[in-house]
């Protein structure tokens, strides 16, 4: 295959940037794009260029390192994917790819196509954990989930922290992300104790960092895990009901 | 070979039941209101690392954790699948303590410590209380209680999983831990900062040098005691199923410091990866074990048969696994299955456009079972295996080869998980502790946990604890700026060659050696060849290496040659070891030693010891050490699989 590529390249963070183009022959569709962004690197190198910087590290579509917008789209046009995981077959011989890093105001550009992602550590950092000193735990099979229950809880922990909800929404907005962690922790018994300073506490860090939601639903459509903005509506619900719930009262059940 | 003084693992006395109860008791303690007067350094945030943060945090020690990662959360340790061993009996089949440590220590073909794997059972069960307790989401049964699956290697239902995310949920409820303490000050996050030189004073460790990532900065950090949690070495082979950034850097600088490295030839190959598809591939893509179950390995009958897999006639097919062991047949342990695969590739009968690879067919199970039962099984293995292919799995049988993906050595440690230095501690894979010539499937997410969460923070107050009323080395002192002034030279050394050829090049270089001659089948022949190869390539990559850009930015290309230059002589000490142990065990197969069947042939009398390499200068001859191994509960015997 061969291919036009325009990537967005940028010294540091308050450097200005551009894009170049970069003219790629012989792409294997085998490839993963990860793998064209390397071959091309090794180019550059051999011509006395400076490498294309970008994050990436399993390479398997779990650690969420890789990030970048590929044709205006973040992780690219192929659904429930993260970038390294799209291989060049989804593209055709002769394509113009543009490749862009995140583009949100909480995510500062590192160098080219790697961006600082820390404020979601800051989030979880703020509430996004069950306190439980190491040691202190019940046995485990005290704690009895209903099997509902522990799968939808699951299907908001896989989240990969990779950030293209906040890249593709138009706000620049992580309540997709924020909403994942947190329901995972607030649909468990285990998260009853702190649920409701939890909800109040990650998103007024989220706040600080990030823009506000208006329901586009990009960020679901961009998502490589699929995690379903239903999360977005139990964060809501959990931030509203902090507001006026008698905490004395918690311990009961109806 | 030089050989030095004999290594003691410091193994409390007493019956093995005994031993971690009567140790925690015998240990010097630090009060809850001293902790706060000691500074530990923790390198790595995995599960090992990210566990003992924490731990130690919620102690009240002051903790630094330094990470290469943007974030904590994104370590390796998040890409296991399958899921993590617990000695729980909730399926009341008969397991106990003891039992996961008999199959741990024979799975390991017996070249581990009895006493830290008889730990290692008794801590597993409290793993998985504190990961419940954190919110990890287990696979439950419909009465709320947790389920469990079985595994390679044991006849127990033990393994705890979350889907085929495990490693995943276990690694963010340790960073959520971390992050807590984080939030409350007890643990200070150094992101993006790459490990590069260990420093000692007096003989103990005492802090570490890092380079900045972003900046190029170097830093100084300085502490009572120094933690690696820094994982394993599979990348020496270029191609492996770790990460791409996976390293041994942090490692190797503690062993050219006088640390000791232990077994570094013990490596394990996963038999179920997706092959390679050309030149370019960056990294291999382990598929779950689990597929075995109901897929079918062959080949074709034919060296050389270029016919797709449809066209070959059932009689004309090699279901070689099924033939050679019948009581077994394709649910050999990983290490047979991994030599049967090579030994069809190598003799002409591999599959697929590059012939690199053997079938592992699911047409029969579909015919059994119907689409939906093994879509309902393994859907998101074979959607993934789609992705990466564009093969549909149904339709055609799935291709195979084994990859590197753990390795078992790692820095010596004796029974508190210290190093042979003072002060320095190595946690999860970096060690080279419980797992042996071998590992058992799901039990390296166990290690990792269990030595981060229960054993260092009960065994490092015994070191602390004399040390209360001192400070921490000041980074003012000489051996900071000596350390500091390495890692600037080494820098400048390696931007300063100006030659031709890319880091990439010389990792590729360097892999193909290692996996054609210290791979899934070693000779003296084919070792002495690496022995070779190795420094040869070393030569070539100090004088033809270039790397572009400059050492104050963002310089992902300066950070890899950093690492391919600690494997270039990483990877001798490994061959060396190899070479060394005239017998086969676990991952580390000598064709000469081998049973009449094809089987690993272990010499008890003469290698049943811990090798500990000492350094002693670039391509000289390290000094061996050994700890014997005694087995006094699990007696010795011999694997058989037919």
């Amino acid at each position: 295959m061969h291919l036009k590529l325009q990537i967005w390249r940028q010294a540091g963070p308050t450097a200005p940037g551009a894009f170049e183009h970069y003219d790629m022959a012989n792409v294997s569709p085998d490839m993963s794009f990860l793998e064209m962004i390397d071959v091309l690197n090794e180019q550059l190198l051999a011509d006395g260029k400076e490498p294309i910087a970008f994050d990436h590290d399993c390479r398997e579509g779990i650690c969420g390192s890789c990030s970048m917008m590929i044709n205006g789209r973040a992780h690219g046009p192929e659904r429930g994917t993260a970038t390294c995981q799209l291989h060049m077959r989804k593209f055709s011989d002769g394509d113009s790819i543009v490749v862009e890093p995140w583009r949100a105001a909480a995510f500062p550009i590192v160098k080219d196509l790697a961006v600082d992602r820390s404020a979601f550590d800051r989030i979880i950092e703020a509430g996004g954990y069950i306190s439980v000193s190491t040691g202190s735990a019940p046995d485990a099979n005290l704690i009895p989930v209903p099997k509902e229950v522990s799968e939808t809880a699951m299907d908001a922990a896989q989240c990969i922290g990779c950030a293209a909800c906040v890249a593709a929404c138009p706000n620049g907005a992580a309540q997709l992300f924020t909403a994942a962690k947190m329901s995972h922790l607030n649909l468990l018994p285990q998260g009853q104790p702190e649920r409701y300073e939890r909800a109040v506490a990650m998103v007024e860090e989220m706040e600080k960092h990030f823009g506000s939601c208006t329901n586009h639903g990009e960020c679901e459509a961009a998502c490589p895990k699929e995690i379903s903005i239903d999360f977005i509506a139990m964060m809501n619900r959990d931030y509203v009901k902090a507001q006026l719930k008698n905490r004395r009262l918690l311990g009961q059940t109806s | 070979m030089k050989i030095g003084s004999e290594l003691d693992g410091n193994v409390p006395s007493g019956a093995i039941e005994t031993k971690w109860s009567q140790h925690k008791f015998d240990v010097k303690l630090v009060n809850p209101a001293n902790k706060r007067k000691f500074r530990v350094l923790v390198v790595g945030s995995g599960l090992a690392g990210a566990s003992a943060a924490a731990s130690l945090g919620e102690l009240g020690y002051q903790v630094t954790m330094i990470t290469y990662h943007d974030s904590p959360r994104r370590a390796h340790s998040i890409a296991a699948q399958g899921g993590i061993n617990a000695a729980k009996n909730y399926h009341n089949d008969g397991d106990s303590v003891y039992r996961l440590f008999y199959d741990t220590v024979k799975g390991g073909d017996f070249r581990a410590r009895e006493a830290n794997v008889h730990r290692l059972a008794e801590v597993s069960v409290n793993i998985i209380d504190q990961c419940v307790a954190q919110g990890v989401p287990f696979g439950r049964e419909y009465g709320g209680l947790l389920d469990n699956r079985s595994f390679g290697g044991a006849q127990v239902s033990r393994t705890f999983y979350a889907r085929g995310q495990t490693g995943q949920q276990l690694l963010l409820g340790a960073y959520q831990a971390l992050a807590k303490q984080i939030h409350l000050g007890t643990v200070e996050l150094h992101n993006r900062e790459d490990m590069l030189e260990l420093v000692t004073h007096e003989g103990r460790a005492v802090g570490v040098i890092t380079r900045s990532l972003i900046t190029g900065e170097i830093h100084s950090y300085s502490g009572h005691a120094v933690v690696l949690a820094t994982g394993g070495y599979s990348n020496v082979f270029f191609l492996s199923t770790n990460a791409k950034q996976s390293n041994a850097s942090a490692i190797w600088r503690a062993h050219k410091k006088g640390a000791y490295l232990a077994n570094p030839c013990y490596t394990q190959i996963h038999p179920t990866c997706i092959p390679a598809s050309d030149e370019f591939q960056s990294k291999l893509t382990l598929m779950s074990e689990s597929l075995r179950n109901d897929g079918r390995i062959w080949v074709s009958k034919e060296a050389g048969d270029g016919r797709p897999a449809g066209q070959i006639p059932e009689d004309e097919r090699d279901y070689y696994l099924e033939r050679r062991y019948p009581a077994f047949g394709n649910l050999v342990p990983r290490d047979i299955a991994s030599r049967a695969a090579k030994r069809e590739v190598d003799e002409g009968h591999g599959v697929g456009p590059l012939k690199n690879g053997v079938y592992l067919d699911f047409a029969e199970s579909i015919g059994r079972l119907g689409r939906h039962t093994i879509e309902e099984r393994y859907g998101n293995l074979f959607q993934m295996y789609e992705r990466i292919t564009g093969e549909d799995p149904y339709v055609m049988p799935m291709r195979i080869y084994p990859a590197v993906h753990y390795t078992m050595g790692g820095l010596w440690v004796d029974y508190d998980l210290m190093s042979n230095i003072p002060g320095l501690y190595v946690l999860g894979e970096a060690n080279f502790s419980d797992h042996g010539a071998n590992r058992l499937g799901a039990s390296a997410l166990m290690q990792g946990l269990a030595d981060g969460y229960f054993v260092l923070p009960a065994t490092i107050s015994n070191y602390l604890a004399p040390q209360l009323g001192t400070q921490p080395v000041s980074t003012d002192d000489p051996v900071f700026a000596e350390a500091e002034q390495s890692v600037r030279d080494r820098t400048q050394q390696l931007l300063g060659i100006n030659g031709s050829r890319s880091v990439d090049w010389f990792h590729r270089e360097l892999g193909k050696i290692v996996w054609d001659n210290c791979g899934m089948a070693r000779t003296a022949e084919s070792l002495d060849t690496a022995l070779r190869e190795i420094p040869a390539l070393r030569d070539e990559f100090w004088k033809d290496l270039r790397v572009l850009g400059d050492e104050e930015s963002f310089n992902q290309s300066l950070e890899r040659a950093a690492r391919v230059a600690d494997y270039m002589e990483f990877a001798e000490l490994m061959v060396y070891d190899a070479r060394h142990r005239e017998e086969s065990c676990g991952g580390h197969f000598r064709v000469e030693h081998q049973t009449e069947e094809g089987e690993a042939k272990r010499d008890d009398d003469n290698f049943a010891y811990a090798a500990g390499w000492e350094f002693s200068g670039v391509g000289e001859e390290p000094t061996l050490h050994k700890e014997p191994l005694h087995f006094d509960y699990v007696h010795l015997t011999q694997r058989s699989y037919k």
